[in-house]
């Protein structure tokens, strides 16, 4: 099948993730919004793999997929950190820097 | 549809793989859009693992077998359930605000945004159309497989990634473990902590310092709302459990006249009043009559 449905539909939920990012401000979402961008890059990879028929593409999907395991555990500790100090998971409300 | 299916269909290229492309691109586009949309957080979450199940149905039907099962086991199994492990640690119902902070942020993020897909598959999908897929079929045969291929590379052209990634992990791990940590404020009680503090309560406020009574074990029940029997016979409180306590006194205080009468009529067994025998055989005919058993009392 034509690779570029597949890319087409990566470049699709790629947007999708960055508009989350852009406009929930709920930390957690903001977070499962990066995971959906890191999924759209990997099913990218992975059928840039297949269109090249080396699996050079499908490594790096994988490395990606670990990198983003280790991103999500540390990532959620720190909106644990900051809900016990704050009680909110609101990406506005730590704007400490402000002024 | 078994995985070899759906490899099958997807090395041909044939309808197979049209349909499960069309139904998975379908719906994980569904669960983005679920993601973005949804109020609760706990349906976006939902949304997303939706997403993912069909996202590694496409690395299935991508010749990546391998990748597929580890986005089943690492996204949808550890990764989303961490999320939710999360949400319910920091509260379900914490739902966003909807004023905005910065003005025209909204306006502009959808109309940038919108911008970048147009862009995006514009160039992509005229750079891409018309060409043809290799196909991973020699890449995978080259080592028997696609699991044995990727091992291959990963533990040659990429040992080092794969070394640094490992002590990433590692990393990653001591350091959720130190951020989610929380140092005791307060020294842990002790069994002889508690056995001073429970002392200190009876002596201002005579609560009653040890183990409660258990439920009464009567005659005519030994249900959990039953109130234990005191030495003079009053029913205690403190030997039926809370709930039961304070809900439904009334029920506690028919069982209470109830065990009343048990205790009199025992008390009346007790004291030669009446007989023991059931009623029912008392009144049976040719029976033998209590007078003749107790002659004396008949002389009264």
């Amino acid at each position: 099948m034509d690779p570029s449905a597949y890319i087409i539909l990566s470049a699709i939920l790629f947007t999708i993730g960055a508009i989350g990012v852009l406009l929930r401000r709920n930390a957690i979402v903001v977070f499962m919004s990066v995971e959906m961008m890191l999924n759209a890059a990997n099913l990218a990879f992975v059928t840039f793999a297949r269109m090249h028929g080396n699996l050079e593409g499908q490594v790096i999907a994988f490395f990606v997929m670990i990198v983003a395991a280790a991103e999500v555990v540390v990532g959620l500790a720190i909106i644990m950190t900051i809900f016990r100090t704050r009680r909110s998971v609101s990406i506005d409300d730590p704007s400490l820097m402000r002024n | 549809m078994s995985m070899s299916v759906i490899v099958a269909a997807a090395s041909e290229g044939s309808t197979g793989e049209q349909f499960t492309f069309w139904t998975c691109a379908i719906l994980s586009v569904i669960g983005a859009l679920g993601l973005v949309l949804s109020r609760k957080t706990v349906h976006s979450a939902l949304f997303t693992a939706l997403t993912m199940l069909n996202l590694a149905v496409l690395y299935i039907a991508n010749d990546a077998p391998f990748l597929g099962l580890v986005q089943v086991i690492v996204y949808t199994g550890a990764v989303m359930m961490l999320f939710l492990f999360v949400l319910m640690l920091v509260g379900v119902d914490s739902s966003d605000s909807l004023i905005e902070t910065l003005k025209g942020q909204r306006l502009i993020a959808v109309l940038l945004l919108a911008g970048f897909a147009v862009l995006l598959i514009l160039t992509l999908g005229t750079a891409l159309t018309g060409t043809q897929s290799v196909g991973l079929v020699a890449a995978n045969e080259e080592f028997g497989g696609n699991v044995q291929g990727l091992a291959h590379l990963m533990f040659t052209t990429y040992l080092l990634p794969l070394e640094v990634v490992a002590a990433l992990l590692i990393t990653a791990a001591l350091g959720a473990l130190v951020l989610a940590h929380r140092d005791r404020w307060t020294p842990k009680l002790d069994q002889e902590a508690l056995s001073r503090l429970r002392m200190e309560r009876y002596a201002e406020t005579g609560a009653h310092p040890g183990p409660l009574p258990n439920p009464g074990v009567l005659a005519t029940s030994n249900a959990i709302g039953t109130p234990a029997l005191l030495p003079d016979g009053s029913p205690s409180e403190l030997s039926v459990p809370p709930p039961l306590r304070g809900e439904s006194r009334s029920r506690l205080a028919a069982e209470t006249t109830e065990i009343d009468a048990d205790v009199t009529e025992v008390r009346e067994i007790a004291e030669g009043k009446e007989t023991m025998r059931p009623k029912a055989l008392r009144d049976v005919d040719g029976h033998t009559d209590l007078a003749e058993v107790y002659p004396e009392e008949k002389g009264d």
